[in-house]
């Protein structure tokens, strides 16, 4: 019953050996799956090159045609201008990603600060009315941003809480709060509760069995929904573009955008703010892909 | 060591669920107490609030001559093995069984000797390096049974502790608690859906059915005479034949001819229902004295006895324990006899005992 992550974890690549009947017969089929595969592959990661490809050209190579493949300048002009302003000082956009690192540190952090006790209250206890009070959390996330962006631009004028980084903290917050509290649970449901009884009989508060047995088996499931959560916030597009509008607020998604829609676009620095903005949740994934793979595969698996 | 005396115990669960309707224990020091009952009976329930980690609704615990109503389950002074043995999974047998008396803030040599004693006592020396992921089943049980002794308490609260181990180590670490138990003289009280566990290893079982206690007795009186048709039809295996009888000229008469022994004092004017255990009936030649004529639908031979189910022509049929060395093929014409002394009789509306 004991969640283990390393039993999880740790066997590695899995060596799969097909029987040699399907060996021989095979080889055309493998060449088959190998081009299909490169294809995907191509079309799949294309953008992502392309993106990468046009942040360090001159922008006349980006213009040029035929397009430039290979044979261009090497530049980083972009990604200076991506964060030094043209005269000198920070760009608007650099204050733009700050901003995002905030609000989406900020807002995933209270999620998972409010969440993870609220799935374990969930879990462990009789409550009046359980079922209706998860489905009603869960019901807040039925709706899509944009529907309810409207009346939350309408109460948030009234409160003073348009263009400021607190509102977006707390709206995303709102959003991701729920997420955690459904995903979590599962985790907890997981963890037996008989650890936390022995401690309470050994000398231990209920807080304190929690988060001296539980918690620390958690911690792949917190790190797991903990990057669901930031991805959210980090990517947030509507709210952000409605309720914020000044440069020094204003999150990274609605600043980009941003770019596009003048006269001229320069979509070298497009290309080379995209890709700043794409790193952050890239590297924070990779981090914590241990214990990602071993959250999601932990939580889908039902005794 | 102490007693346990639990009164007008009542848990109502916010969600409006009732566990426990209303139980009344009173367990003797130094008794191996059995709680039985099918799952949902309130035995874990009862058996929580006793260590504290549920709170009742209503009614009064207490464990030797403190009421514990509001102690929290540390200050109780109890030791629970649970059904999941709940042992640390980050921590070696060493210091899983270490764990309760460094929260108790005890001074090292004196944690290392208790450590040592229990681990002697379940035979556990060589498994003292080991994680809980590193030990069978049995292994694992063996260590949450030590860490329950080495903290010396006025009683042990076992939650099922063997239903996850497989047959054969069960009936071993049955022997093993009975014997601990009787060598430490530590009141215990056992919980278990598992009659057989109940009857072999209970100074005293209580029954328990909705929240509600239906027999206290020894294992010889519950299997003897079950106070309820419940507790008859629950204890046993196969468990006793209910024949509905009736009086007629102090005679008490089943479905179709079968004669039985009537208790005194059997009621008027009730439909009565007797519980006849399978091995106080018998399967004889046809025509067999006081037999009445009966045809054998199966027979299960489990090697050192058969049991024999029979049609009699009475409302359901009836299970007859009889040694291997009888045989009747399936689908034989039989003879079908009572053998044993008056069977225990009951009212069919109350469900209850009444002779």
């Amino acid at each position: 019953m004991a969640v283990s992550v390393n039993e999880a974890v740790s066997p590695g690549p899995v060596q799969d050996h097909p029987p040699p009947a399907r060996r021989s017969s095979g080889r055309g089929r493998a060449m088959l799956e190998v081009a299909l595969l490169t294809v995907l592959a191509v079309v799949m990661l294309f953008p992502v090159l392309w993106m990468i490809e046009t942040s360090i050209k001159e922008n006349r190579d980006v213009y040029a045609v035929p397009a430039k493949f290979f044979d261009f300048e090497v530049t980083l002009d972009h990604y200076r201008d991506v964060f030094i302003a043209s005269g000198g000082g920070r760009s608007a956009l650099s204050v733009s990603f700050l901003n995002s690192v905030i609000v989406a540190g900020v807002s995933t952090v209270l999620a998972t600060v409010l969440g993870v006790p609220a799935a374990w209250a969930y879990s462990r206890f009789t409550l009046r009315a359980k079922k209706d009070q998860l489905f009603f959390i869960l019901s807040t996330r039925f709706m899509p941003p944009v529907v309810v962006v409207v009346p939350i631009f309408l109460m948030y004028r009234y409160v003073g809480l348009i263009d400021t980084a607190l509102g977006l903290i707390l709206i995303y917050t709102a959003f991701n709060v729920p997420f955690t509290i459904w995903m979590m649970k599962g985790f907890v449901d997981e963890v037996p509760a008989e650890y936390e009884d022995a401690a309470m009989l050994d000398g231990y508060t209920r807080l304190q069995a929690f988060r001296k047995f539980t918690l620390p088996l958690l911690v792949p499931g917190i790190a797991a929904t903990a990057v669901f959560a930031l991805i959210f916030s980090w990517n947030e597009f509507v709210f952000a573009i409605f309720l914020t509008s000044s440069e020094n607020v204003r999150t990274a998604p609605p600043a980009i955008a941003g770019l596009i829609g003048g006269t001229t676009v320069d979509w070298g620095l497009v290309a080379a703010s995209s890709v700043v903005f794409a790193l952050p949740v890239l590297i924070f994934a990779y981090l914590v892909r241990k214990h990602l793979v071993a959250g999601v595969t932990l939580g889908a698996v039902r005794r | 060591m102490a007693g346990i005396e639990v009164t007008a115990l009542h848990k109502r669960y916010p969600d409006g669920t009732v566990a426990v309707e209303h139980v009344d224990l009173s367990i003797g020091d130094g008794e191996l107490f059995v709680m039985l009952g099918p799952s949902g009976c309130g035995k874990t329930t009862t058996l929580r609030a006793i260590a504290g980690l549920e709170r009742q609704t209503t009614g009064d615990i207490r464990i030797g001559d403190t009421l514990v109503n509001d102690l929290p389950p540390a200050e109780r002074d109890i030791a629970m093995v649970f059904q999941f043995y709940a042992l640390y999974p980050h921590l070696r047998t060493r210091d899983n069984l270490a764990f309760p008396l460094r929260a108790e803030g005890l001074p090292k040599a004196e944690v290392r000797e208790r450590v040592d004693e229990a681990a002697r006592l379940m035979r556990l020396i060589p498994l003292m390096n080991r994680r809980p992921r590193q030990l069978s089943g049995g292994e694992q049980q063996r260590v949450a049974l030590a860490r329950a002794l080495v903290r010396r308490p006025r009683a042990f609260l076992m939650d099922e502790p063997l239903t996850n181990l497989d047959a054969e180590l069960r009936a071993d670490m049955r022997t093993e608690i009975k014997h601990l138990q009787g060598e430490l003289g530590t009141t215990m009280v056992y919980v278990t859906h598992d009659q057989v566990e109940a009857m072999s290893l209970g100074h005293r079982i209580a029954i328990l059915n909705r929240g509600r206690v239906e027999q206290i007795g020894t294992p010889l009186e519950v299997y003897d005479r079950p106070a309820s048709l419940f507790c008859a039809a629950f204890v046993g295996s196969p468990p006793m034949n209910l024949i509905e009888v009736e009086v007629a000229d102090g005679k008490l008469c089943g479905q179709g001819g079968l004669a039985l022994a009537p208790p005194p004092g059997l009621p008027r004017d009730r439909r009565l229902v007797a519980g006849v255990r399978p091995e106080a009936l018998e399967v004889a030649e046809p025509g067999a004295e006081r037999s009445v004529p009966a045809r054998v639908v199966s027979a299960e031979w489990l090697g050192d006895e058969v049991i024999y189910v029979v049609d009699h022509g009475g409302q359901r049929d009836v299970r007859v324990r009889m040694p291997s060395t009888v045989r009747f093929a399936a689908d034989a014409k039989v003879g079908l006899r009572h053998t044993g002394g008056a069977p225990a009789v009951y009212d069919v509306r109350t469900e209850e005992l009444v002779a």
